[in-house]
């Protein structure tokens, strides 16, 4: 079993590295919405500072969002997905599989740049680190959530636009405990609780939205 | 079983669903009407001011009843929702369906109401406190159903896809109503509990009581009106709609 979900793992990656520019432009997307703030809110490096965190979370999340469309889009446009539901393999962890793969195509490369933009914004050491580990956290459970909308939106007109309606409601958790763990340490207070929680949450999404998930692509497949 | 008892699963029978809802609209819609205009004149000319917020208090007793509901109904609509994903059973469907506009109409008010008693008593209309935030949070979950619902045009397809939606959202339910006692925030907790005597003099809580019922009985009337509505579009090639019709013309 762990053949084929290993399989259909690198088939995803492979896709995806021959057109880079998909996960590209999810980077771009995240760093040029960083850059927007400072020139809406001013240059003043200490406010920039404190609401660092709060925008290089929204940032992420909105980033990760635009990506969900295509999670499942090319695949249903051209019916694998529906081959996948002929798979002896359960649907669940196909998902899962699949939830993976975009999580290291888009929310990894989102936590491989954010110190750089954390140091435009006048975030010290510690507080880099941290953010780094609230995002390496935080990233997958976007995913996660997210695979739920990207699944219910499959095939609909506008699927983008309501996927945020849909999704966005359910991202406030990550968002508030996210940003908090970074706050926590920026004002000298330990940010165990936030990374706790975090962490319950990412593994009580690992276990229930593939499910979801699996239900709702077999909904809009029927 | 006896066999006496009633044959609850008749009402599934769309046709025997519409006959029976139709009865009962106007009851509960007259007992709406009722119950307001007891507990509005309880709560404006009866009841005493506080003796901390005045009168701004009075807020209250539109403000909890509608909370509650909307929290609730939102419980009730993934649960017809459940109900209609798992046993395929078409009237817990549009029960689902029909709940929604009433409980974001409820959620709509609950948060109306507090910005407008929140002025005089925080002096602000909004803060972005725990309780305030989840429940707006309900509000756009209750919005994301509908806008769902409404994106699909396969009407099957449309129940089932967001009964998955309205199931993944019940996790807010009780965020919200622990928020207050998870998060020291400028929202007070409760003052009636289940297990406990009310902290508040005892007019106060039976007008609050009594707001409660108005607010369930409108509730339950407009849901009616609305599934029966909902029936008649479903099942608009169906004999028995054609029947009814022609009988009430």
């Amino acid at each position: 079993m762990f053949r084929s979900l290993f399989a259909l793992l690198r088939r995803d990656l492979t896709l995806a590295l021959r057109r880079p520019q998909d996960a590209l432009t999810v980077v771009g997307f995240f760093v040029v919405v960083v850059a927007l703030f400072p020139l809406g809110i001013g240059p003043d490096p200490e406010f920039l500072r404190s609401l660092a965190p709060g925008v290089l979370w929204v940032a992420a999340l909105l980033a990760v969002m635009l990506s969900l469309e295509r999670l499942f889009s090319d695949d249903y446009r051209d019916g694998t997905l529906e081959q996948m539901l002929l798979v002896p393999e359960p649907l669940g962890l196909l998902v899962l599989t699949k939830t993976f793969a975009h999580w290291l195509i888009t929310g990894l490369p989102l936590v491989l740049i954010s110190p750089l933009l954390a140091v435009q914004l006048n975030l010290r050491a510690d507080e880099i680190v941290m953010l780094m580990l609230a995002l390496l956290l935080g990233t997958p459970i976007l995913s996660l959530i997210g695979s739920i909308g990207a699944a219910l939106t499959l095939g609909l007109r506008g699927g983008g636009v309501l996927i945020a309606l849909l999704i966005l409601p359910l991202y406030a958790p990550p968002l508030i405990l996210g940003a908090g763990a970074v706050d926590a340490v920026m004002h000298g207070a330990s940010a165990q609780a936030h990374l706790s929680l975090l962490g319950a949450m990412m593994v009580f999404a690992l276990f229930a939205t593939p499910w979801a998930t699996a239900a709702a692509v077999r909904i809009m497949l029927d | 079983m006896s066999e006496r008892s009633i044959q609850w699963f008749r009402f599934t029978a769309p046709a025997n669903f519409y006959d029976l809802a139709g009865r009962l609209v106007p009851w509960f819609a007259a007992l709406t009407v009722a119950l307001f205009a007891a507990g509005l004149y309880l709560g404006l000319v009866v009841a005493p001011p506080d003796y901390q917020q005045g009168d701004s208090y009075r807020i209250m007793y539109i403000h909890v009843p509608t909370a509650w509901m909307g929290m609730f109904l939102y419980v009730l609509m993934a649960i017809y929702a459940a109900i209609g994903l798992i046993w395929r059973i078409k009237m817990a469907e549009i029960m689902a369906k029909a709940i929604a506009p009433t409980g974001a109409l409820m959620t709509f008010f609950a948060l109306w109401t507090g910005a407008l008693w929140g002025r005089p008593t925080w002096g602000v209309f909004w803060v972005w406190d725990a309780r305030l935030t989840s429940m707006l949070i309900l509000l756009f979950l209750y919005l994301g159903y509908m806008a769902l619902h409404a994106a699909i045009d396969d009407r099957q397809r449309a129940s089932n896809a967001s009964a998955v939606l309205a199931m993944v959202g019940v996790v807010n339910v009780p965020i919200i109503y622990f928020s207050v006692q998870w998060w020291n925030t400028l929202h007070q907790g409760a003052s009636i509990t289940v297990t406990d005597a009310p902290t508040m003099a005892t007019i106060m809580f039976v007008t609050l009581l009594i707001m409660t019922l108005a607010a369930w009985m409108y509730s339950i009337a407009v849901v009616l009106a609305r599934a029966r509505i909902e029936v008649l579009e479903r099942e608009r090639k169906a004999s028995w709609v054609k029947e009814r019709l022609e009988a009430e013309t």
